[in-house]
């Protein structure tokens, strides 16, 4: 009785779950679909998979964004981090006198909302001809990612042990050899926690690159949400689109999900 | 961490060794600082300034100090009481909605079954979509009144069918959002329930407590600390969401939240002076709702973080 209880249980947790992750399910379901039977109503779940809308998607262009996006995450989380440790080690390993006013610092630049300093920055960027340049892009979003990387940083960094670093010093170490080969190492899966959150973000990121980017740097998420243009069907090669687009991120994300745990908390969940 | 502080504090005052050690650790957070201040305060200064004028792109050679006539139109226009409050409809709602649901199936995922693993897994991926195609994914293939799945299924229950998009386009904002933050709270929520200490559980069910008795009087007082976070980083995120709004409708049918009112009248009507003081506003409401927030999140994470 107990066992079959159990197993009705489990068998109600996955139905819920498989109910859940169900959009997702579909538009890669249809990524595969022609655009008629993507569009035909009774779905159908089994069919002949073709490539075709994939073809597609990328002829109109989608390889150029994709860079985009990966040039401008990748180059913010680098430099992020590049910020970011450094600034973390402050706080925690070696303490400036305000650590309080600097967490409260950088905590409220991510309270203030994009809103704050849009216009300006899209003027500077005007005046200055980097409209439009995913190296501009590339430093709004490290600002945007710094605050969550400093925090998140200072949490792990807050677990070095003292008598280690102390220890190091004792030895002689200087500043640059104890960051670098003595706690560096100890944080190294903590700064790919930092690492990966922060590429999610970049990587996903719509309102700023919708404003700052068009067509030179136009990174992947304006260009889905201008896929539509309202000619004939187009249900299967959004989806195909929309597949490509979410995927590296879903794949990194299935990879790390213990990192991605304390990451989200920014820190403050062991 | 306070005996820390107080440590570099009492040592800057004494020896020039430690003078020399503080100015190695203000050194090595300068660079974060000035960057932050470059790209976030003194652009919001500059807002502040831009606010304080006439400035249409649309007439780039009639830019004139305005005063608070800004201020006057945004308070006088009509436009920014509906869209607080639909910023605070559609916050309070998904944050509300997905903690709730973020802790039904963290309490599911808990217990252990078959492909636990493999359900988690699926469980957060909802979360690691890009917004921008999860909003075009549920409204092309979801909420579509001929081919989305939702009518279909009406259709195979008898339902009426539902035009989601033009009659309810609040809701399916809601639900999306839902959607995407549900595995965000659970994953947090999850940590908390995984934390729990087994013994105080087996002694719990030793001492014959039932199960709705302990999740009431152990697993939920546990659990405040991650409700809280879970609240508090769910609140910050979507205060600002943009994507599904712009995306699926536009503003339309009571979703203009200030973020894209602000964004309307900067980027469509090209109005640099008004838009502004739209930004100024937002970030007042902002600070209230944060100031009010932070003193939580600095308790919380105060007592989680310290070493």
């Amino acid at each position: 009785m107990r066992k079959i209880r159990k197993s009705l249980a489990s068998l109600f947790t996955w139905v819920l779950v498989l109910a859940f992750f169900f959009p997702v399910l579909w538009m890669f379901i249809n990524s595969f679909k022609t655009e008629q039977l993507a569009s035909t109503i009774p779905p159908s779940f089994i069919f002949e998979p073709t490539l075709k809308e994939f073809g597609i998607a990328m002829d109109r262009g989608m390889a150029d964004y994709l860079v985009h996006s990966l040039v401008a995450s990748v180059s913010s989380t680098l430099l992020v981090l590049l910020l970011a440790f450094p600034a973390a080690y402050a706080l925690s390993i070696r303490p400036i006198k305000n650590v309080q006013d600097a967490l409260a610092f950088f905590i409220s630049t991510r309270f203030m909302p994009a809103a704050a300093s849009i216009l300006p920055l899209y003027m500077i960027f005007k005046t200055l001809g980097v409209l439009d340049n995913v190296g501009a892009l590339s430093l709004v979003y490290a600002a945007m990612n710094l605050p969550i990387a400093v925090w998140m940083m200072r949490s792990f960094l807050s677990e070095v042990p003292v008598e280690l670093v102390e220890a190091s010093q004792i030895d002689g170490a200087n500043l640059r050899v104890e960051m670098s080969r003595v706690v560096l190492p100890i944080v190294m899966p903590g700064i790919a926690a930092v690492a990966l959150i922060c590429f999610i973000f970049s990587w996903n990121e719509y309102f700023l690159a919708n404003l700052l980017t068009s067509f030179d740097a136009g990174t992947t998420p304006p260009f889905l949400g201008s896929f539509v243009d309202g000619r004939g069907l187009f249900l299967g090669s959004l989806s195909a689109a929309a597949t490509i687009a979410a995927l590296p991120v879903i794949i990194a994300g299935w990879l790390a999900q213990k990192q991605l745990v304390r990451g989200l908390a920014m820190g403050a969940i062991k | 961490m306070p005996t820390a502080i107080a440590k570099v504090g009492k040592a800057a005052k004494l020896s020039p060794d430690a003078k020399r050690k503080a100015w190695v650790a203000r050194s090595l957070i300068l660079p974060a600082l000035i960057f932050g201040i470059v790209l976030t305060q003194i652009p919001f200064l500059t807002t502040i300034g831009y606010s304080l004028f006439t400035w249409n792109l649309m007439y780039p050679d009639d830019i004139h100090f305005a005063g608070i006539d800004n201020f006057v139109n945004v308070f006088t226009m009509g436009e920014l009481v509906p869209s607080i409050i639909a910023t605070v409809l559609i916050t309070t709602s998904a944050v509300v909605l997905s903690l709730l649901l973020g802790l039904f199936f963290a309490i599911l995922l808990d217990r252990k079954f078959f492909g636990q693993g493999i359900a988690r897994t699926l469980m957060i991926t909802p979360f690691l979509v890009m917004p921008a195609a999860a909003s075009l994914i549920w409204k092309y293939s979801m909420f579509d009144t001929n081919i989305g799945i939702l009518n279909w299924l009406n259709s195979v229950f008898g339902l009426p069918v539902i035009s989601w998009s033009t009659d309810l386009p609040l809701l399916t904002v809601i639900i999306v959002l839902t959607w995407q933050y549900t595995p965000f709270m659970m994953l947090i929520l999850l940590a908390g329930l995984q934390s729990q200490s087994r013994e105080v559980l087996e002694a719990a069910s030793v001492d014959g407590s039932g199960i709705f008795r302990t999740f009431q009087w152990i697993t939920l007082p546990h659990l405040r600390q991650y409700i809280e976070i879970a609240t508090l980083l769910g609140t910050i995120m979507l205060l600002q969401v943009f994507d599904p709004i712009a995306i699926m409708t536009k503003g339309t049918g009571d979703t203009k939240t200030l973020a894209y009112l602000l964004y309307e009248r900067a980027f469509i009507g090209l109005d640099v002076g008004e838009a502004a003081a739209y930004g100024v506003v937002t970030v007042i409401l902002t600070m209230i709702t944060a100031t009010i927030a932070l003193r939580t999140v600095f308790k919380v994470f105060m007592a989680g973080g310290a070493r």
